[in-house]
Formats: C-alpha cells, sequence, structure tokens
C-alpha cells in the first residue's frame, strides 16, 4: 500500500468527504491560500475555492459559533483550530453551544460539525502553545473526541467523524504531520468508539493515545528484547471509549501502564485506570495500576526541559520493568 | 475611581427608520396585539406560578419590551430564523411558539416542547425555527453567523435575526460576531434591546458608548436605533434589515430602546433604580400605545381590542391547566438523550 504522511491523511479525507457531500466545508484560521499553520489544507481551495475553504479572522470563539450554528441549519462544516491551548477561547460555543443543543432541545435538532486541533509539545512552542487540552472535552456530555496515532486512524477517523451526527474534537498531534504510514487510496470509515490493539502481547498492557502510542510500540520493543512481552492498545476515540477492548486487555496481561502527554492531574489515565479499576478486570491485576503522564508543569521552552515535560521512550520502557518487576513498596 | 461617561438617565431614543413599503396587513396588525397580549399575560401568569411557590428554577420576564419581540419578529417569513435570549418567552411567543409547550416547559413538564430538558432558558422550538434561547450572553451571536453562513451557502432566501441586551455589546462574541457578519455579507439580523441595565449595570456604567447601535459603524454596517416600545419602529426597522439581508447586502444591527419592569431574574429588589423611574416607563407601555394605534386608525373597536386581551389571558390559564396536567418529565435511559 502507499505511505502518505499524517497531514496528507487528514487532507485526504477532507477531499474526499468535499467530495462526497456539498454540505461539508472548511473553516479556520489561514486554511485557504496558505494551506493551513501545519500545511493541512493545502491545496483544497485550488480545487473548492474560497466559499468552502473558508479563511477566517482571529476569532476562535468565532469558527466555533459558525460551524455550530451551520451544521444547526443544514451543513457539516470542519472547523480548524490552530493550536489546541486556543480552544480555550472557543470553548463557550463549543461547551455550552454545541455540546448542548441536543439535550435541551428534547432531541429536536443535532450539531453535526468537526472541531479539528493539533495538540502536543515538542516544537517547541512553549506554555501556550503546546498543550494537550482533551480531557477538558472528554469531560463534556455531548461531545465525542478523537485522537488519532497514525496516518490510517487519521483519515478513517476523520471520514467517520464528519459522518457523525454529534460535536466532534478531533485532536491531532503536531509532530504526527510528518510521520509516514500505508493509507488506502479509497474512502474508509473507523467507527468511533473504537480502540485497537496495536500490538498485542502477553505480559503487559499499554494504553497510550496519540503520539505516545508510537513511542509506546517503540518501546515495547526494547522491551521484548528483555524477554517483557508488551501489549499496545490504542483507543483512538476517548469518547466514546471503548470500554470493553481496554478491560479484556487488562484482564488478559493482569498489568496496566497508562501512557499520555497531558498532565498527570485530572488527564484521561485517571478515566482509564477508573474504568479498568471498577470492572471484573481488578481480579485479574497483578500489579496497582500505573499513569505515566506529562508532569504537572506547564511545557518549558528549553528543548532539554521540554522533553522532560512529557514521557519518551526510555521513561515508558523503564515504567514497563518497574511493573513488570516491582517491589510492592514501590508504589 | 475613574470617572464614569456621563450619560442622561434614560438615554434619548432617535426614531430613524422610515417607514418600508411592506406595512403590515390589518390581520397582521392584529395578530401583533394578540401576541403582545399572550406575552403579557404569559409573564404574568410565570409571575404568579413563582409567586405560588410553584417554579422550579428562575425566570427573565420581559414584561414592557413586548413591542421589540413582537415587531421585529412580524417582520420577518415563518420560515426564518431565531435566536433568542434568556428573556426568551417574548422571542418564543413572537415567533410562533405554541403557549401550551412553552407553559409546559416552562414547568418541566413531558409536553414541553423540549420535554423538560431545556426549560426556558434553553428553550428550542426548530419547528417554528426558533433556534434557542441562551443562558450565556452573547452566546447566541456567532451562532446566529453560523446559520447566516449556512443560509449564503445554500443559497436560501431566508434571514437570521438574533436578539441580545445591551449587556451584550461589551463581550468579546458580540464583536467576533458582528465582524464575521459583516465581512462575509451575510443574512443576519442584529437585534439589541436595549432594556437600559445588565442585571444591575446601567448601560453607561458598562458601555463605552451610549447609542449602542454606534458600535455598527466599526463592523461597517447600518446601525440603527429605535423606540423599542414602538412595535411599528421596530417591524419596519426590521423589515427594511431584512430586506437588505435578502439583497445579499449584509447585516444590520438594530437597538430597540426598551425597558424591563421587573427585576432581572425572580428575586431582584430593584436597589439599582427608582421606583418613580419604572413608573415613569409603565405610562410608555407598549401594548397600550399599540391599542390606542389600533382604534384611532379604525382598525379595531375598544371592545374588539378588549377581546384580544380577554383570550389572551384565556389562552395563558388554559395552557397552564395543560401544563400542570401534563405528566413530569422523566426518563431511565437520559444518557441516551445525549448523542444523536
Amino acid at each position: 500500500m502507499r505511505e502518505i504522511t499524517y497531514a496528507e491523511a487528514i487532507r485526504e479525507a477532507l477531499r474526499q468527504e468535499m467530495q462526497r457531500d456539498s454540505r461539508v466545508f472548511v473553516i479556520g484560521e489561514d486554511v485557504g491560500v496558505y494551506g493551513g499553520s501545519n500545511g493541512v489544507t493545502m491545496g483544497l481551495i485550488d480545487e473548492f475555492g474560497p466559499e468552502r475553504i473558508v479563511d477566517a479572522p482571529i476569532s476562535e470563539g468565532g469558527i466555533a459559533g459558525v460551524i455550530t450554528g451551520a451544521a444547526l441549519s443544514g451543513m457539516r462544516p470542519v472547523g480548524e483550530i490552530m493550536f489546541m491551548d486556543f480552544m480555550t477561547q472557543a470553548s463557550d460555543q463549543i461547551v455550552n453551544q454545541a455540546a448542548k443543543l441536543r439535550f435541551r432541545s428534547g432531541g429536536q435538532g443535532s450539531v453535526p460539525c468537526v472541531l479539528r486541533t493539533p495538540a502536543g509539545s515538542g516544537a517547541g512552542q512553549g506554555v501556550q502553545q503546546s498543550q494537550s487540552l482533551e480531557n477538558w472535552f472528554v469531560h463534556i456530555p455531548g461531545l465525542k473526541v478523537v485522537m488519532p496515532s497514525t496516518p490510517y486512524d487519521a483519515k478513517g477517523l476523520l471520514v467517520a467523524a464528519i459522518r457523525d451526527d454529534n460535536p466532534v474534537i478531533f485532536v491531532e498531534h503536531k509532530l504526527l504531520y510528518k510521520t509516514k504510514g500505508p493509507v488506502p487510496e479509497d474512502l474508509y470509515m473507523i467507527p468511533l468508539g473504537q480502540a485497537e490493539i496495536k500490538r498485542p502481547g502477553r505480559d503487559l498492557t499499554i494504553i497510550a493515545t496519540s503520539i505516545m502510542v508510537q513511542r509506546s510500540l517503540d518501546a515495547a520493543q526494547m522491551l521484548a528484547a528483555e524477554g517483557i512481552d508488551a501489549e499496545v492498545v490504542d483507543p483512538r476515540t476517548l469518547k466514546p471509549l471503548d470500554e470493553a477492548c481496554l478491560i479484556a486487555s487488562a484482564s488478559k496481561t493482569g498489568r496496566v501502564l497508562i501512557v499520555h502527554e497531558a498532565p498527570r492531574t485530572g488527564g484521561f489515565g485517571g478515566e482509564v485506570a477508573g474504568v479498568i479499576a471498577g470492572s471484573s478486570a481488578f481480579y485479574h491485576l497483578k500489579a496497582p495500576i500505573v499513569r505515566l503522564a506529562g508532569r504537572d508543569i506547564p511545557i518549558p521552552f528549553n528543548k532539554t526541559l521540554e522533553r522532560r515535560a512529557v514521557p519518551q521512550i526510555e521513561d515508558i520502557v523503564a515504567e514497563a520493568r518497574r511493573l513488570m518487576w516491582h517491589d510492592i513498596s514501590e508504589f | 475611581m475613574m470617572n464614569a461617561v456621563t450619560h442622561k438617565a434614560t438615554a434619548p431614543v432617535l426614531v430613524l427608520a422610515p417607514p418600508s413599503e411592506a406595512s403590515p396587513s390589518r390581520e397582521k396588525r392584529i395578530v401583533m396585539l394578540r401576541r403582545m397580549w399572550l406575552i403579557r399575560a404569559f409573564e404574568e401568569k410565570a409571575e404568579q406560578i413563582f409567586a405560588a411557590g410553584k417554579l422550579h428554577g428562575t425566570m427573565h420576564l420581559c414584561i414592557g419590551q413586548e413591542a421589540s419581540a413582537v415587531g421585529a419578529l412580524a417582520a420577518l417569513e415563518d420560515d426564518d430564523y431565531l435566536f433568542s435570549t434568556h428573556r426568551g418567552h417574548g422571542h418564543s411567543i413572537a415567533k410562533g411558539t405554541d403557549v401550551n409547550t412553552l407553559m409546559a416547559e416552562f414547568l418541566g413538564k413531558e409536553t414541553g416542547c423540549c420535554r423538560g430538558r431545556g426549560g426556558s432558558m434553553h428553550f428550542v422550538d426548530l419547528r417554528h425555527g426558533h433556534l434557542g434561547t441562551n443562558g450565556i450572553v452573547a452566546g447566541s451571536l456567532p451562532l446566529a453567523v453560523g446559520v447566516g453562513l449556512s443560509i449564503k451557502m445554500q443559497q436560501r432566501r431566508q434571514v437570521v435575526l438574533v436578539f441580545f441586551g445591551d449587556g451584550a455589546v461589551n463581550n468579546g462574541a458580540f464583536h467576533e460576531a458582528m465582524n464575521m457578519a459583516a465581512l462575509w455579507r451575510l443574512p443576519v439580523i442584529f437585534v439589541c434591546e436595549n432594556n437600559q441595565y445588565a442585571y444591575s449595570t446601567p448601560v453607561r456604567k458598562a458601555s463605552s458608548v451610549e447609542r449602542l447601535s454606534g458600535r455598527a459603524a466599526a463592523y461597517n454596517m447600518p446601525g440603527l436605533t429605535v423606540d423599542g416600545n414602538d412595535v411599528m419602529a421596530v417591524y419596519h426597522a426590521v423589515r427594511q434589515a431584512a430586506g437588505r439581508a435578502r439583497q445579499g447586502l449584509g447585516p444590520s444591527l438594530i437597538e430597540a430602546v426598551t425597558y424591563r419592569w421587573r427585576g432581572h431574574s425572580k428575586n431582584d429588589p430593584n436597589r439599582y433604580r427608582t421606583t418613580e423611574e419604572i413608573e415613569r416607563w409603565k405610562e410608555k407601555c407598549p401594548i397600550k400605545r399599540w391599542q390606542a394605534r389600533l382604534i384611532a386608525d379604525g382598525i379595531m373597536s375598544e371592545a374588539e381590542v378588549e377581546q384580544v386581551r380577554a383570550e389572551a389571558y384565556q389562552a395563558v390559564e388554559a395552557a397552564y391547566a395543560y401544563a400542570e396536567m401534563s405528566p413530569e418529565a422523566c426518563s431511565d435511559r437520559l444518557e441516551g438523550e445525549v448523542y444523536a
């Protein structure tokens, strides 16, 4: 199969969905001629024109409100927020308007829209352009939250998100845009709410999101050399969450390491740990559930400090070893 | 402390809108009176329900503001869209929402338009193009821009009208929305109901300009201030704005200067204004004014006017009876209603 980048996979999903459905349009800052801050929408304006690839002013609340209103009146918009940190500016429209409409209207209407945004550190963008705020949105009933880790998943999940009748927060990762992987040319859909076992294993379960999936796979390879057979599970959709898959994997291996980039306190790992600890998997656990997450600090600018703020491959390896060979006093 | 900008206690009202070519028909004028009375009757009933201790939650009454709701929405077509505010009972009735389903929603009943999930502050009636009241001040303005964009993209002839209060014009969402709507020439009508107070804060203490329609200039769109207690002044202004919008000329900002007779919400001791001020505005009752006009124009007799009033109160009593008899909103599967 041909290989394309994560950014190209997202663009292809947008292009093919826009070709298929005239109600789909893109709106965001610099998404037109410039092609978006990360180049995701590059060239789409040539095919679809400025009417469907809409350059917006720097008005994140406006963008989020516009896609909500447009979705409410017959369109299926895809908004782009340049950095996930800017979602703070858009949050009223997302949280109070888009997420609530279905429920508060007693089921009269729906808001079929997608808001794409890149999260994550590692690009030297500092405290206000590096955050991973996905769990804020996971917390809001009425929203779905998707976090693809590969080009293949990015395309299939975005197609599903666009066709979903609910507001979907589609969280991309800055460092993944240039990563390559096999992606079919045809349209396909990955249903929201379906986790994937990226690497089967017997000894422990690593549940990772976004860029931490690849880091966990790299860690698993190193662990294999030591005789530790790690299973790597990617929820892909944080909400709805494929709880059954996570519980089954935890029950099988009896050891759970959760890895994400966002700070640990209040992070998604707590939710995953709660799901597993509150399920029948509890009786299969051989060790405490461990969360390896971003430190509870803003993302520093300095390259070395920035790297130390979030889990790296060696951190995952170390935590996995600790989980395998632990002494109970270590936890 | 900084000196506040000095304004007169009640701002002068400029009536700038000339009568448009399409004046409402005789029948429509009578419907307008009926809706104004329905709003007044609904609000008074709401007040009674609260006084009787039967209200769960809060309420925001629009007594005294009936003309801006009815005048504005009478100027639109049935399939045009509406966004309303937390003070939205009047807008809903003026848009054609059935008082039975509105009252049932107010009481949290299963027969309410939103099945008791929204309540009157989060009310939606899509069948009538009513896209929602709103608990967030200025929250619906960006939504209206989205609907305007959607109308334009789908090449439909509709317009979207969004109401908001004088408090909303100081929120960032107002400015983002005004800019985008004007930039893209969208069929949006921004109607600011300036009822003089945002909760307890008077316009002069919250806004750097006294004439709120003046904000339109910053976005290169027409801004108009009208007497919000004159139903025809509001009607003509919105009619003009709708005409512009349908021709693809873009949005307008209309400031309807009015006054709310009651407090901000259910328990408001009115510490920020005088009884005299309230009484002065009661003398400018928009309904009495419209009735007098209809009688003077020979459209209705005194007796007919009285009949319309009485029927409105009867309809609201019937709505209350309907709502009271309706089953409480209930469900064991609320989680199943969150997603489409």
